[in-house]
């Protein structure tokens, strides 16, 4: 694959950034300006759940400690998500200054790029790109000239587990454990990394920070919708003429988005990745933001040739295979959910079974440790009440006819 | 195990060790060097392993049967990985992985007889626009058709 960098226009990310105008702006600022401009920009982290980064640095930065870490999560292993990847090859510039402003922000010395395994590939380019920010003081001791400003980055190569995207269970991993979610509380912001305080924030969150500090909150929170402000990454894959990579403001309603990408045909959206919900027709006048539908990024496009119990097996597939089998609701529960599944493609099942399921999969919701298992059944529930006809009521084409 | 095979080995985590540090968070890192290098962490590593950073082997072995890219048990020489997940399945996952079957003559899961290539499926390779997806080894190929992954493999060495 190449790594060449495309030309992109977007409200926020893909605006005019030059590496180190983010670094330069806030070594004449305080940590207190930094956080009121974040807080003005009211930025949600990107990762999906939406967590106030103005708050989580605030916290961070309020606990005492005699070492802090920032841990930049490019660990993006949700299925259809594949904006941090474009982020890392394209604009490395944006990921390490928005590190940096962290770093300052909630007091660390240590940044650490947490690549998930399956980039391995960018490794040698990214840390082509730290040696020279490192040669331009944009990192280590003294940073441009200011005395005691002290930030430097590694990369941790991670070795493929897509529940090492949540935060505790990567923190486990950095420090040589299996991959298995902490219970929480207490949160990383208080006891992270070897027990310091840790923020762990999405590759977009610094992109966007890195532009906010520059530019400030104030611009930011003119682009998208008053609760869910500034813009997102749309990582848009499956039936249409132009996947890739969008930058799309906040409010902005599925309908637009499909038209944008040449999507023709449309049956179905699959919007946050296998953990995601699966929105039919009727629903694409709804709007992406945290208000209506909240996404890390991930659309995957369906059109009316595609069987929705195929989809949705290869969801329960990845579950069964991804679930870290430390908690019970977990481990058990998306084996059943997929067995369910087989049931439907055989025709063996029964009603009273499948409700059964649904029930067992909002149990999962509220059971699980972790954002795995808490969000493995939302397909299945989604593409069961939103395409029933089609999987339980077709007239035509024998089990399971389109 | 010869004895100055198991000694080369024994250096060589040393090295690592040296490299990382003898903490526990060294551990991964150390674990990605010797898989890199021999394509599986065999038992006398893990115990070597263990030894220098002053942990019991069977932490060692639970933290590698964790991660899909660690392994205990060797592999081919080259580890063809394709994507399995949804945005690649549909647009000719299944084809793609027919013809390398036929082409290796093994299935799924399974290592070629002169010990070249091991065939697996991947979840998510992030590729999700570009699919169908494979990896050999770290290198990925993005649009592929049957006979494009098949002259793929015939590439390599």
């Amino acid at each position: 694959m190449e790594l060449t960098k495309q030309n992109r226009t977007g409200a926020v990310i893909f605006s005019d950034y030059k590496r180190g105008d983010a670094i330069k702006k806030i070594i004449k600022m305080s940590r207190e300006d930094i956080l009121f401009e974040l807080k003005e920009s009211k930025l949600k982290g990107r990762g999906g759940a939406g967590f106030p980064t103005s708050t989580k640095w605030m916290l961070t930065a309020a606990s005492k400690s005699d070492g802090k870490f920032l841990v930049c999560n490019a660990d993006e292993g949700e299925p259809g998500t594949f904006k941090d990847r474009v982020l890392l090859i394209e604009y490395p510039e944006l990921v390490f200054d928005g590190m940096v402003v962290g770093g300052y922000t909630i007091g660390a010395e240590h940044g650490i790029l947490y690549l998930r395994g399956e980039y391995e590939y960018l490794l040698k380019s990214l840390q082509d790109y730290l040696v020279r920010m490192r040669e331009d003081n944009l990192l280590g001791d003294n940073i441009l000239g200011k005395p005691g400003f002290n930030f430097d980055v590694s990369i941790f190569l991670g070795s493929g587990a897509y529940v090492c995207g949540e935060e505790t269970a990567l923190i486990e991993s950095l420090e040589g454990h299996r991959g298995e979610p902490r219970n929480r509380p207490p949160y990383p912001i208080s006891t992270g990394y070897l027990g310091k305080p840790t923020s762990v924030n999405n590759v977009e969150t610094l992109c966007a920070v890195a532009h906010i500090v520059l530019k400030g909150g104030a611009w930011f929170s003119k682009v998208g919708t008053d609760k869910s402000t500034g813009s997102k990454l749309f990582s848009v894959s499956g039936d249409c003429a132009k996947p890739g990579v969008y930058e799309l403001p906040w409010g902005t309603k599925v309908s637009e988005l499909l038209e944008l990408v040449g999507a023709e045909d449309t049956k179905a959206v699959q919007i946050g990745g296998a953990s995601g919900v699966c929105i039919p027709k009727s629903q694409f006048n709804r709007t992406f933001a945290y208000e209506d539908v909240a996404t890390g990024g991930s659309i995957m496009i369906f059109n009316e040739s595609r069987n929705m119990l195929h989809v949705l097996k290869n969801f329960m597939e990845f579950f069964v295979d991804e679930s870290c089998g430390q908690c019970t609701p977990c481990r058990i529960g998306n084996v059943k959910l997929l067995e369910g599944v087989e049931m439907i493609e055989n025709g063996t099942y029964t009603f009273a079974h499948i409700n059964k399921l649904k029930d067992l999969g909002k149990t999962m919701q509220v059971a699980s440790k972790c954002g795995l298992g808490q969000s493995s059944p939302n397909p299945f529930i989604s593409i069961l009440e939103n395409f029933n006809d089609e999987i339980f009521n077709s007239s035509i084409g024998g089990k399971h006819g389109k | 195990m010869l004895v100055v095979e198991k000694n080369a080995l024994s250096e060589e985590i040393e090295s690592y060790v040296n490299k990382y540090g003898e903490d526990r968070s060294a551990l991964l890192m150390i674990l990605h060097e010797i898989q890199n290098k021999h394509r599986h962490i065999s038992e006398f590593a893990q115990q070597e392993v263990a030894r220098l950073l002053n942990i019991h082997p069977v932490e060692v072995y639970s933290v590698i049967s964790f991660f899909a890219f660690l392994n205990s048990n060797p592999k081919g020489r080259n580890l063809v990985r394709v994507c399995q997940t949804i945005s690649c399945d549909i647009h000719g996952k299944a084809v793609v992985v027919h013809a390398i079957e036929r082409e290796l003559g093994i299935k799924v899961g399974e290592t070629t007889k002169d010990n070249k290539f091991t065939l697996e499926y991947a979840n998510c390779l992030g590729l999700c626009d570009m699919g169908p997806a494979m990896a050999i080894n770290d290198q990925v190929f993005t649009k592929l058709t049957p006979e494009k992954a098949v002259e793929l493999l015939s590439k390599v060495k």
